[in-house]
């Protein structure tokens, strides 16, 4: 009885890769692919991409651990504001972002009074309107993970005399491992496919904050075959992106019920 | 101006008459429209009914609300349903196939495309000019096309593949302007919505969204010698589901009071 929606659920996700495969103008493929206009957007989506990730990983592990083991009061408040990025619709993220960092917003007049420049239209922009979407993946999953680690374990090492910090460097982090690699990879995945809220928030420039989704975005106007081309591109980044995380990397995203047995190396 | 369906034998046999006035390509089945049994077009009182689907460049947008009132307070039993978006995404959809009975494109490049295609002449309908659009105050002191060039002020232009960017590409090159915006976007409204909301100091973008911007925008003047216009151009599509609906709403867009609307939302009319 389940099977025949769970079929209908399978071709629904794959039918349209499969139609986005079958159009790829494969003749041409390589020279669309190596246009300086698609490499361009390539080279910006893939360090802004990263850079957002490491942002994401320098605030969101610290928020994921406060999250999963703080004793904090208003806790399950503080994740379910986490989550709601998560749920907007990027878009609204751009324009919350405007009326945040915008020439005509509060902070945003104060920061183009002390720097000279705004921030809206920089690659900057680009950075924070992927962090902003992106944050939620990576703490969600880093809280599980941390969440999923013996705390006994950590109890034993501050009873054998490590400090506080010393305990989340070298026991709960490594033992989280796992999940905090599986989450920066979904991060990482979500960054490079932020389309809404860069657009709105930092405009489209070529080599400044035209990334690949808004590259895609143009060219389906004007040259569907290059719009399919780069979609190819995309999608074969975001497949490698799940082969990195395949495995007992997996674990991080589902619980983490298999990361503590699986990260084993405490001091 | 005058229009006509070439390479259809039916349409070829009349271009000379009423279908050629109102830039009809007659398909197949041409006068069989529905709730009229005769084989001939009509357009006494029994008129166009049914719904009509029309496909317009979202620059339309205002004025068409205006232009399918006056239609269907003209003919009582016709329903005009509009789809806007960007020309070159309408006539995708018009080469793909898709049921509509008029097109309306906001560039005759894209238009050529879907004519090609079907081998019809569309009639041109209204013009539209590019304007420098600023935010209202103009807080950068805005003055004129050589502004656009200074990189202290922020300038979003629409991207050279849009159709309003390469009207604002011709413009700026007849000035000896070499821009250096910020932003190129999607199309023209986006363009504005960036003035609109204060994030850029000037923007090209098309008189009439200007206008329709309200006070939150002002625009002034390309001068003239520089002006390049655009035309706006209407098909009655030659598959029509509703052909006599589709050379009524065409026939519309081109009469006086057609005319007067587009005036109106700042359009310059043939």
């Amino acid at each position: 009885m389940l099977l025949v929606p769970a079929a209908l659920a399978l071709v629904l996700l794959l039918a349209p890769l499969v139609a986005l495969v079958a159009a790829t103008p494969w003749g041409d493929l390589g020279s669309r692919v190596l246009e300086p206009a698609v490499l361009d957007a390539l080279r910006l989506s893939l360090t802004t991409a990263a850079v957002s990730t490491v942002l994401c990983l320098l605030v969101g592990v610290p928020l994921a651990w406060v999250l999963a083991r703080a004793d904090l009061r208003g806790r399950s408040l503080v994740r379910a504001l986490v989550t709601v990025p998560l749920v907007l619709p990027p878009v609204v993220g751009g324009v919350a972002l405007l009326l945040l960092l915008g020439r005509r917003a509060p902070v945003g007049r104060q920061l183009e009074a002390w720097f000279g420049v705004g921030v809206p239209f920089t690659t900057l922009a680009v950075v924070l309107a992927q962090t902003f979407v992106a944050l939620p993946f990576l703490v969600l999953a880093v809280e599980g993970a941390i969440g999923g680690t013996d705390e006994r374990r950590e109890a034993a090492a501050a009873t054998l005399g490590a400090s506080r910090w010393y305990v989340v460097r070298r026991v709960t982090l490594p033992a989280a491992a796992p999940g905090i690699a599986a989450g920066a990879a979904l991060c990482f995945a979500r960054a490079l496919g932020e389309f809404g809220a860069t657009l709105t928030f930092a405009g489209s420039f070529p080599g400044t904050t035209r990334t690949m989704p808004l590259a895609v975005h143009l060219a389906l106007d004007t040259d569907p075959d290059a719009a399919v081309a780069m979609s190819l591109l995309l999608l074969v980044l975001s497949v490698a992106v799940l082969l990195v995380m395949r495995g007992r990397w997996m674990g991080g995203l589902t619980g983490a019920r298999d990361a503590a047995p699986a990260g084993g190396r405490s001091p | 101006m005058r229009a006509r369906c070439a390479g259809r034998a039916v349409a070829v046999a009349v271009a000379s008459g009423l279908l050629a006035a109102l830039a009809a390509c007659a398909g197949p089945g041409a006068g069989a429209g529905p709730g009229t049994g005769a084989p001939v077009p009509t357009t006494t009182d029994a008129g166009p009914t049914g719904t009509v689907v029309v496909l317009a460049a979202a620059s339309l947008t205002d004025v068409l609300a205006t232009v399918v009132e006056d239609l269907e307070r003209a003919h009582p039993g016709l329903e005009v349903r509009t789809s806007l978006g960007a020309s070159s995404t309408l006539a995708a959809q018009v080469v793909a196939g898709a049921p509509a009975d008029v097109l309306v494109t906001a560039s005759a490049a894209t238009m050529s495309t879907v004519t090609d295609a079907l081998g019809c002449t569309p009639a041109v309908v209204a013009r539209n000019t590019l304007q420098i659009a600023v935010p209202a105050g103009n807080p950068a002191d805005v003055t004129g096309l050589a502004d656009l060039a200074d990189p202290d002020l922020t300038v979003a232009l629409c991207d050279p593949s849009a159709p309003c960017g390469a009207v604002a590409a011709q413009v700026l090159m007849s000035a000896g302007v070499t821009a250096a915006p910020d932003t190129l976007e999607q199309d023209a409204r986006a363009t504005l919505t960036k003035v609109r909301l204060g994030e850029v100091d000037a923007a090209l973008v098309y008189r009439t969204d200007v206008l329709a911007a309200g006070p939150d925008v002002e625009g002034l003047d390309v001068p003239a010698e520089h002006s390049v216009a655009t035309d706006y151009l209407a098909l009655a599509l030659p598959d029509a589901p509703h052909p006599d609906a589709a050379r009524a709403v065409v026939a519309h867009l081109r009469s006086p009071a057609g005319a007067a609307a587009l005036r109106a939302a700042g359009f310059g009319t043939p």
